[in-house]
């Protein structure tokens, strides 16, 4: 009975094996110079560089907004929320928005950025976008590292005589700055990942210049693959790209993920030795 | 002076953070009020849009009918799938499982969880739909092989790590008590897991089971990339007929919808309809949970 379980339990490391060695194999061959710095031209010709360049620039723009109204509103739940209905409500909402699917972000991206708001397909409007999405990721993750931090920190400053919002910004939010950090990292992983929110208010994928200002459209490398590999299928030049181009977002992907992963690490052992 | 002064500052301060955190309410009433707004018109169509079986845009038929049901179709079986898996895996890795396998099986779910979902609908093109394709003969409809079936694979390992993970915390949550005390009358450590951890666990499995689900129901591109989207929906007779469903009408169609017309606005309306049955999954997702918080401080 224990082997048939175990069996089980090994499908998701089998399936994540077999999905990284079909990737990696049939992308390798895709990467080269070429492939990493020039632009593409006439659907799967050329290479990705606008696209990697899109994809960071769509990133940060969703970062520079969702980060500090995240880390924000996660100080106000963690420190100064009382117990009472409003507080209920914005948690009932936080909720809610992380549950919404991100196509109904999309298309509300699309509706409010793009027509009313006037900014049109660019990446202002995708950028914003995503950060509807990773809001509340951010949100929950700040608010768990800021209630991490003991509360003894807290007393030892505020019976120093600081005020609540110095005990805030030089005790709490200094313990509580490598678990934020890990919350962003793997909502940035989210984000860049994310396709059908760029697709809809972002560009079309196969952008071949990089963005001048925050109106231009901007390719990325999610919705190019999207593309070559619906639009593209019968040729194996698109296949091959798609494959590339699925590589160097898994590649960035993995990085990201992977510093989380230490960093949290190296974040938990600190605390730990602090306290005992 | 000095302190009254930083008094009004904490003030002030708090006023920012209060407003940063009203933020996320404000953007989901912006959301709703939106997208009400913009699908209104289509809403309007009543038993048209809802019950009608044809979506015909070019003829102003805007039936969701089909659309919906076969949304469900490709949910529920995706669920099923990882549920086939996941509870079994859930119950290994909470209850048999050596601490080196156990931590590094829960660090590939992990990784699964955030694999960009676009890849995983490359990867089901490429292998699942044209294994599909070559194993059983065409028998699908659209392109070949692009069909429900390839829709519940691609679904179930995007579910998949999201129940391993909630059963298993399920599982470990079980009080150690209770296992003592069974053991102690000289059951088993297997009759144990099927008679005492199981059933008390059994709230928090279907939790992460009904979210799974309105995960797999919200998910847009690995779906779009291989359900095979027939121009025109119909109710889908065998798991080799391609589909369509609400996600993948949205993504394919919004980009030429005249914008203005019945078109958008049922496009819209579909998102509406897509919000509402995952919003209704979370509701009863969170209605569990909460039952069992109560019931254990009880």
């Amino acid at each position: 009975m224990r082997g048939i379980l175990c069996v089980f339990a090994l499908i998701p490391a089998i399936i994540l094996i077999i999905l990284f060695s079909y990737i990696f194999s049939n992308g390798i061959s895709a990467i080269n110079i070429d492939f990493l710095l020039n632009s593409p031209y006439m659907l799967e010709r050329g290479g990705i560089f606008p696209q990697i360049i899109g994809s960071l620039c769509l990133v940060s723009v969703c970062l520079l907004f969702a980060v500090p109204l995240g880390v924000l509103s996660a100080i106000y739940l963690a420190e100064y929320a009382p117990d009472n209905a409003l507080t209920g409500i914005i948690r009932f909402f936080v909720e809610c928005l992380a549950g919404i699917p991100s196509i109904v972000i999309g298309l509300f991206g699309l509706i409010l950025l793009v027509h009313y708001l006037n900014f049109g397909i660019s990446l202002l409007s995708g950028g914003l976008s995503l950060g509807f999405m990773i809001l509340p990721w951010t949100i929950r993750a700040s608010e768990e590292a800021i209630r991490a931090v003991p509360r003894s920190f807290r007393e030892a400053s505020l019976a120093l005589g600081a005020t609540k919002l110095q005990t805030i910004r030089c005790v709490v939010l200094r313990n509580a700055f490598p678990g934020i950090t890990t919350g962003v990292l793997l909502g940035l992983g989210k984000a860049l990942g994310e396709t059908a929110v760029v697709l809809l208010t972002a560009g079309s994928g196969l952008e071949s210049f990089i963005p001048r200002s925050l109106f231009d459209p901007v390719g990325s490398l999610p919705v190019y693959i999207y593309m070559l590999a619906t639009q593209g299928r019968h040729s194996s030049t698109a296949f091959s790209k798609a494959s590339g181009a699925s590589l160097v977002l898994l590649t960035i992907f993995f990085a990201i993920n992977v510093s989380a992963l230490l960093l949290r690490n190296r974040y938990i052992r600190r605390m730990r030795g602090e306290i005992a | 002076m000095c302190f009254a002064r930083s008094w009004s500052m904490e003030r002030v301060v708090e006023s920012i953070l209060l407003i940063s955190a009203l933020s996320s309410a404000l953007i989901v009433f912006f959301i709703v009020l939106f997208m009400l707004k913009e699908g209104f018109p289509a809403l309007m169509l009543g038993k048209d849009f809802f019950l009608g079986m044809e979506w015909k845009p070019s003829h102003d038929k805007f039936g969701i009918l089909p659309t919906v049901i076969s949304t469900l179709i490709v949910g529920v079986g995706a669920l099923a799938i990882s549920a086939a898996i996941g509870v079994p895996a859930a119950i290994y890795l909470a209850e048999f499982s050596p601490p080196f396998l156990r931590n590094a099986l829960k660090a590939c779910v992990e990784m699964l969880v955030g694999v960009p979902s676009v890849v995983l609908g490359f990867f089901g093109l490429m292998v699942v739909v044209v294994f599909i394709r070559d194993f059983f003969g065409g028998s699908g409809g659209g392109g070949g092989g692009e069909c429900i079936l390839a829709a519940w694979f691609i679904l179930a390992i995007m579910t998949l790590p999201h129940v391993v993970s909630i059963s298993e915390d399920a599982i470990q949550a079980v009080p150690r008590s209770l296992r003592e005390a069974s053991l102690a009358l000289g059951a088993t450590h297997w009759q144990t897991v099927r008679e005492v951890v199981l059933p008390n666990a059994r709230s928090g499995i279907l939790a992460s089971l009904i979210l799974g689900m309105g995960n797999a129901i919200g998910e847009t591109m690995a779906v779009s990339m291989v359900v095979g989207n027939p121009n025109i929906p119909s109710v889908p007779t065998s798991v080799f007929d391609a589909a369509r469903v609400l996600t993948s009408t949205i993504v394919l169609e919004i980009s030429y919808a005249v914008w203005g017309s019945t078109h958008q606005h049922a496009l819209f309306a579909l998102g509406i309809v897509l919000f509402a049955i995952v919003a209704f999954l979370n509701i009863i997702t969170t209605a569990i949970v909460r039952r069992e918080v109560q019931k254990k401080s009880v």
